[in-house]
C-alpha cells in the first residue's frame, strides 16, 4: 500500500477476534492461512505480529468458540486446523452487532459519512 | 530449504524454551514459519533473507512468550516465570522474608498461649482466635511479596480487624455452640481473605481465582509434608530424651505450636518459589485419589440409598458426610486446576462425574433427613450451619454435575465448568463469613 495507514494497536487488538471468527465462519482454516486472509482483507493495512495470532486462537479454543484438529495433508507437515463452533458463530454475531453500532455512531458524527461500514450490517 | 534446517532447529529450540509455550505450540509456530519462508522464497527472496524476515514477522520471542503465558497461566505455573512484569521478580530468593513472617506468627502464637495458660487451662477464646494469630501473617506475607499499595494493605487488613472485633466482642454464652461454629468457620473465612493479597487486587479474574485454588491445593500438600517431618522429629525427640530423664514435653510444648504456625507461611513460600518440585505430584495425586473416592462415594450412595439414613443419622454422621463432600469438592477443584483447559473429555472426567454425581445423591439424602429433623425439632445453630453448608454444596455439585455431563457429551466446554467453579468460590467465602458474623446474632450467642 502506498498510503499505508498506521492503525492503532488497541484497534488492531479489538478487531482481531471478530476478524478471525469471521474468517473461520467462511470455512475451516489454519494459522498461516488465516493470517494471509487478514492481510488480503485489509489490503495489508492491518499489521499483525504473526505469532500473536496463536495465543488468540488458543483463547478462542478455551472459550469453546473454535474446535481444533491436527491433520497431516498427503504432501505436507502436520498442521492444526481450526473450525468455528456454534458458540463461536453466536459470539461472531454478537461482535457484529457491537461493531455495527460503533460504526453507525461514527458515521453519524462524521459528516459526509467518511467511514465505510467496518462490518457489514447484518 | 535444506540449508535452513539448522537455523530453524535453533529457532525452534529457542522458542520452545520460552515459558508458556509448549511443544505443540512450537510445532504450530514452526509450520507457520516454514510456510512464510516458502512464500517469501517464491517472490524471490534468498533463503536466509526469507528466514530473517519470517522470524521478524513472527515477533519478539519474549513478547510472544508473555502472550502465550497470559493465555495459558496453568502452564506458567508449571514453569514458573521468574522474569516478566506480571509477577514479582524475587521468586526463589525470598526465604528470609518467609522466615520472618513465619517467626512472627510463631511468636504471636506463643504469647497468646502463655497468656491463656495453655495447656493447663483451655480458655475458649484461644481456640476462637487461633487463626487470627497466624493467617494475618500469611496475608501480610502476600501483600509484601505482591508489593501492594497502601490501599491494598488496608483492604487486606480490614476483614481481619472485623473478624477480631466480632470474635472477641460478641458476648458468648458458656458452652455456646455458635462459638464452636465460629471457631470452625473463621479459618475458612480468613483463608479466603488471604486470596485478596494473593491475587493482588485482581479478584475478578477467573484465571487468578483458579491460581488461588491451585495454590491452596499445593499449600495443603506442602503443609502435610512438613507436618509429617515434624511428627518424625517429635517422635524421635521423645525417644532420645526419655533415657536421660529430660521431660520432652517441656520442649515440645514450645516447638510444636511454633512449628505449626510458622509452617503455614513456610509452606506458602515453598508453593510460591519451588513449584517445580510439586508440579508433577498434583496431577498424580488427583489421578490416584479421584477414582478411589469415586468408588467409595458411589458405594456409599448405593448403601445409604438401600438402608436409608434414618437410624444411623446423628450429628457426628453429618460432620462425616460434610467432611467427605468437602474433600470431594477439593479434589474436583484441584483436579480441574491441574487440567489442560482444551483437552478432550477423558476417562478422568468421567470418573470425576461419577464422584460428583454420587456426592450429589448423598448430599440430597443428608438434606432430606435434616429437613425432616428440623421440621420435628426446630432450628439450632448446628442444624442451621449444617443445612446451610449442605445447600451451598448442593448447588455447587448440581451445577458441576450438569456442566460436566454436558462437557462429556461435547455440548459444552471444560472452560464453562471451570468458570462455574471460579464464579462459585465467593459463595463459599460468603457462607463461612455469614456463620461467623450473622449466626451468633441470630441465636443470641447461644
Amino acid at each position: 500500500m502506498e498510503s499505508a495507514i498506521h492503525i492503532d494497536k488497541d484497534l488492531v487488538a479489538a478487531s482481531a477476534t471478530p476478524l478471525v471468527l469471521a474468517i473461520l465462519a467462511e470455512g475451516e482454516s489454519y494459522g498461516y492461512a488465516i493470517l494471509k486472509r487478514v492481510r488480503a482483507l485489509s489490503g495489508g493495512e492491518l499489521e499483525w505480529t504473526d505469532g500473536m495470532l496463536y495465543p488468540l486462537l488458543h483463547r478462542l479454543e478455551r472459550f469453546g468458540h473454535v474446535k481444533t484438529e491436527w491433520r497431516t495433508p498427503p504432501e505436507g507437515r502436520r498442521r492444526k486446523y481450526y473450525v468455528i463452533t456454534k458458540d463461536g458463530r453466536a459470539a461472531l454475531a454478537e461482535q457484529q452487532r457491537q461493531w455495527a453500532a460503533v460504526s453507525r455512531a461514527l458515521n453519524n458524527v462524521w459528516p459526509g459519512g467518511g467511514l465505510m461500514a467496518a462490518v457489514g450490517e447484518a | 530449504m535444506g540449508s535452513l534446517e539448522p537455523q530453524i532447529a535453533e529457532w525452534r529450540a529457542y522458542v520452545g524454551n520460552a515459558p508458556g509455550v509448549n511443544g505443540r505450540d512450537v510445532d504450530e509456530l514452526e509450520d507457520h514459519l516454514r510456510q512464510q519462508i516458502a512464500d517469501l522464497n517464491a517472490v524471490g527472496l534468498a533463503e536466509d533473507e526469507a528466514f530473517l524476515v519470517a522470524v521478524k514477522r513472527m515477533g519478539d520471542v519474549d513478547v510472544l512468550s508473555r502472550e502465550f503465558a497470559r493465555e495459558h497461566s496453568g502452564r506458567l505455573w508449571k514453569q514458573l516465570l521468574a522474569s516478566g512484569d506480571d509477577e514479582p521478580a524475587h521468586a526463589a530468593g525470598g526465604w528470609l522474608e518467609a522466615l520472618a513472617f513465619g517467626a512472627a506468627a510463631a511468636v504471636v502464637v506463643h504469647v497468646a498461649r502463655v497468656a491463656a495458660g495453655f495447656p493447663d487451662e483451655e480458655p475458649t477464646w484461644f481456640f476462637r482466635n487461633v487463626t487470627l494469630f497466624v493467617l494475618p501473617f500469611l496475608a501480610g506475607y502476600f501483600a509484601y511479596r505482591r508489593r501492594l499499595d497502601a490501599g491494598g494493605w488496608v483492604l487486606t487488613a480490614l476483614p481481619f480487624a472485623i473478624a477480631a472485633v466480632v470474635v472477641n466482642v460478641y458476648p458468648w454464652d458458656a458452652d455456646s455452640s455458635t462459638e464452636m461454629l465460629v471457631a470452625l468457620h473463621l479459618p475458612v473465612t480468613l483463608w479466603f481473605v488471604c486470596a485478596l493479597p494473593y491475587m493482588g487486587g485482581t479478584l475478578r479474574s477467573h484465571e487468578r481465582r483458579m491460581d488461588f485454588v491451585r495454590f491452596s491445593g499445593e499449600w495443603f500438600i506442602y503443609y502435610v509434608l512438613i507436618a509429617l517431618g515434624g511428627g518424625v522429629l517429635v517422635g524421635l525427640m521423645y525417644a532420645i530424651f526419655e533415657p536421660t530423664g529430660v521431660d520432652a514435653d517441656q520442649i515440645i510444648e514450645w516447638v510444636l505450636p511454633a512449628g505449626a504456625a510458622g509452617a503455614v507461611i513456610v509452606a506458602a513460600w515453598l508453593v510460591e518459589s519451588k513449584q517445580r518440585v510439586v508440579e508433577n505430584m498434583a496431577p498424580v495425586l488427583t489421578m490416584l485419589f479421584t477414582p478411589l473416592f469415586a468408588v467409595m462415594l458411589a458405594g456409599a450412595a448405593v448403601v445409604y440409598a438401600v438402608t436409608g439414613l434414618g437410624d444411623a443419622f446423628d450429628r457426628d454422621l453429618v460432620s462425616v458426610f460434610d467432611a467427605l463432600l468437602l474433600v470431594v469438592l477439593g479434589l474436583v477443584l484441584y483436579g480441574m486446576s491441574a487440567r489442560e483447559p482444551t483437552a478432550q473429555p477423558s476417562w478422568m472426567d468421567r470418573i470425576q462425574l461419577v464422584a460428583v454425581a454420587s456426592a450429589l445423591v448423598l448430599d440430597l439424602m443428608v438434606l432430606a433427613t435434616m429437613v425432616a429433623r428440623i421440621g420435628d425439632l426446630g432450628f439450632t445453630p448446628n442444624r442451621t450451619a449444617a443445612i446451610g453448608l449442605n445447600l451451598v454444596l448442593l448447588a455447587n455439585l448440581a451445577g458441576a454435575a450438569w456442566l460436566s455431563a454436558r462437557f462429556l457429551t461435547r455440548r459444552s466446554t471444560a472452560h464453562r465448568l471451570e468458570r462455574w467453579q471460579t464464579t462459585y468460590l465467593p459463595v463459599f467465602a460468603l457462607w463461612a463469613a455469614t456463620v461467623v458474623v450473622v449466626l451468633p446474632l441470630a441465636f443470641t450467642f447461644g
